[in-house]
């Protein structure tokens, strides 16, 4: 799925990085603990639904090659979130909805989850 | 009209102008993208009562070769730049549209792989394909050559930079050097309680492990576990140092640090058990993860500590061989 599809369903706001929206992602982590993003995203190309807006989110973010972040619950990063992820490359959007909802549209859609991605191999 | 479009290398294998990429990166990008992604959204076009003067003036300001023709919002044909000069030659100019257009219109669907746009552009020669949505039938966009070109240069300048960055490395300093035994060490100071810059050493020893030459999947391993060994030595101690060492067939970290060291180490290596207080949770971390997603990721590692004087904890990554 690609990043423009994702802010298409989520209705999301474009933070930084609107000239990459093509990018793809074939999974995504909806976590808020970042021991957990570290844990258990294997794979660049997933997508991160976090409502961590910290710039810590963006570090380790950095450290697993995520490439795009979902901030959910209408949170906004502040200005040194949104700098170091510009210097990343990194998306950033913003969605209203909480997380559960955020991450039950996209999976509506077809987008998986990590586990099941290393599971079809 | 073909011709032009195989100028640019499209991937045909044995083709004698070869484009700098191989020739294979550009077909796959051509599989891999949509009409959607190369098409231009925004639609100029023309009604059936429109005069074919008023057809001129929107060629000529909008420096375009041709335009569709919709009628209430639904496609009824286009007008091409060869209908343009007929109409010229015949002394039409001042008729309408719908009288000079032409009718059977070829197009495309916004979901289609772009790979179909280029053999169609191939096969018919048109310059323009109007662009619709595969549900509605409805107008969506209009695709020429010129944004096939555009969307895939774009995307082989990212790529390319991406590989610059890959071939900016120094691993040839091993090789260069003459030595029984070459070690590199990297070393990086972590304040304590600096949970704002949580990560950042880790990010730096990552680009520098990738320009190394080490492969991405060790250098994954490295910097996870080295993530969680940064945030503990930020959440715990006063300060401490992370070193990676480069060695032959792994890397080598030490995460040291003078803090009140880990009372039961057993008990530390349980997932879930934490001692981290709860503004540390609010922040993602502390979840008595830290030392158990060090263990997953490394081949090896021991951790040495006194409480009340500090910890050593070490772990290592074999190279693949």
């Amino acid at each position: 799925m690609r990043i423009k599809e994702v802010i298409e369903i989520l209705k999301g706001k474009v933070i930084c990085g609107k000239d990459s929206l093509n990018t793809e992602v074939k999974m995504a982590c909806g976590c808020d603990l970042m021991s957990h993003v570290l844990a258990f995203i294997k794979h660049d190309n997933t997508l991160l639904l976090t409502g961590l807006t910290t710039s810590q989110a963006i570090y380790i973010a950095d450290a697993v090659n995520i490439k795009a972040i979902c901030f959910v619950r209408g949170k906004q990063p502040v200005e040194e979130t949104i700098a170091l992820a510009k210097e990343r490359g990194m998306i950033l959007i913003a969605v209203d909805i909480p997380m559960y909802e955020a991450c039950g549209r996209l999976y509506q859609r077809g987008l998986v989850g990590c586990s099941e991605y290393e599971h079809k191999g | 009209m073909g011709g032009y479009i195989k100028e640019v290398s499209w991937g045909v294998p044995n083709m004698s102008t070869k484009a700098k990429v191989s020739p294979t990166k550009t077909q796959e990008l051509a599989y891999e993208f949509k009409v959607k992604d190369a098409m231009t959204a925004e639609i100029i076009s023309v009604s059936p009562k429109n005069t074919m003067d008023d057809v001129r003036k929107l060629l000529q300001n909008e420096r375009i070769s041709g335009l569709p023709v919709l009628d209430r919002g639904k496609l009824v044909g286009i007008i091409s730049i060869d209908n343009f000069i007929d109409c010229i030659m015949s002394g039409r100019i001042d008729e309408i549209v719908e009288n000079n257009m032409t009718t059977k219109v070829e197009s495309l669907y916004s979901d289609e792989p772009l790979i179909h746009a280029i053999s169609k552009f191939d096969k018919l020669g048109y310059g323009r394909f109007p662009v619709l949505e595969h549900e509605t039938g409805k107008l969506v966009g209009v695709i020429t050559k010129g944004d096939i070109i555009k969307c895939l240069l774009q995307k082989l300048e990212i790529n390319y930079h991406m590989e610059e960055i890959q071939r900016y490395r120094a691993s040839h300093i091993f090789e260069d050097i003459k030595s029984d035994k070459t070690t590199l060490t990297l070393n990086y100071k972590i304040k304590g309680g600096d949970y704002k810059h949580a990560g950042e050493q880790s990010g730096y020893l990552k680009v520098n492990l990738l320009r190394l030459g080490i492969s991405p999947p060790v250098a994954r391993r490295v910097i996870v576990a080295s993530c969680e060994a940064e945030m503990n030595i930020i959440i715990f101690s006063k300060g401490g140092e992370i070193s990676a060492r480069v060695e032959e067939d792994r890397i080598r970290v030490n995460a040291i640090d003078n803090g009140p060291g880990i009372e039961d180490i057993k008990k530390a290596m349980q997932p879930g058990f934490s001692t981290a207080p709860d503004w540390v949770r609010e922040m993602g971390f502390g979840a008595g993860m830290g030392l158990p997603n060090i263990e997953n990721c490394a081949d090896e590692m021991k951790i040495d500590s006194k409480p009340g004087e500090g910890t050593n904890l070490e772990f290592s990554v074999f190279m693949e061989r």
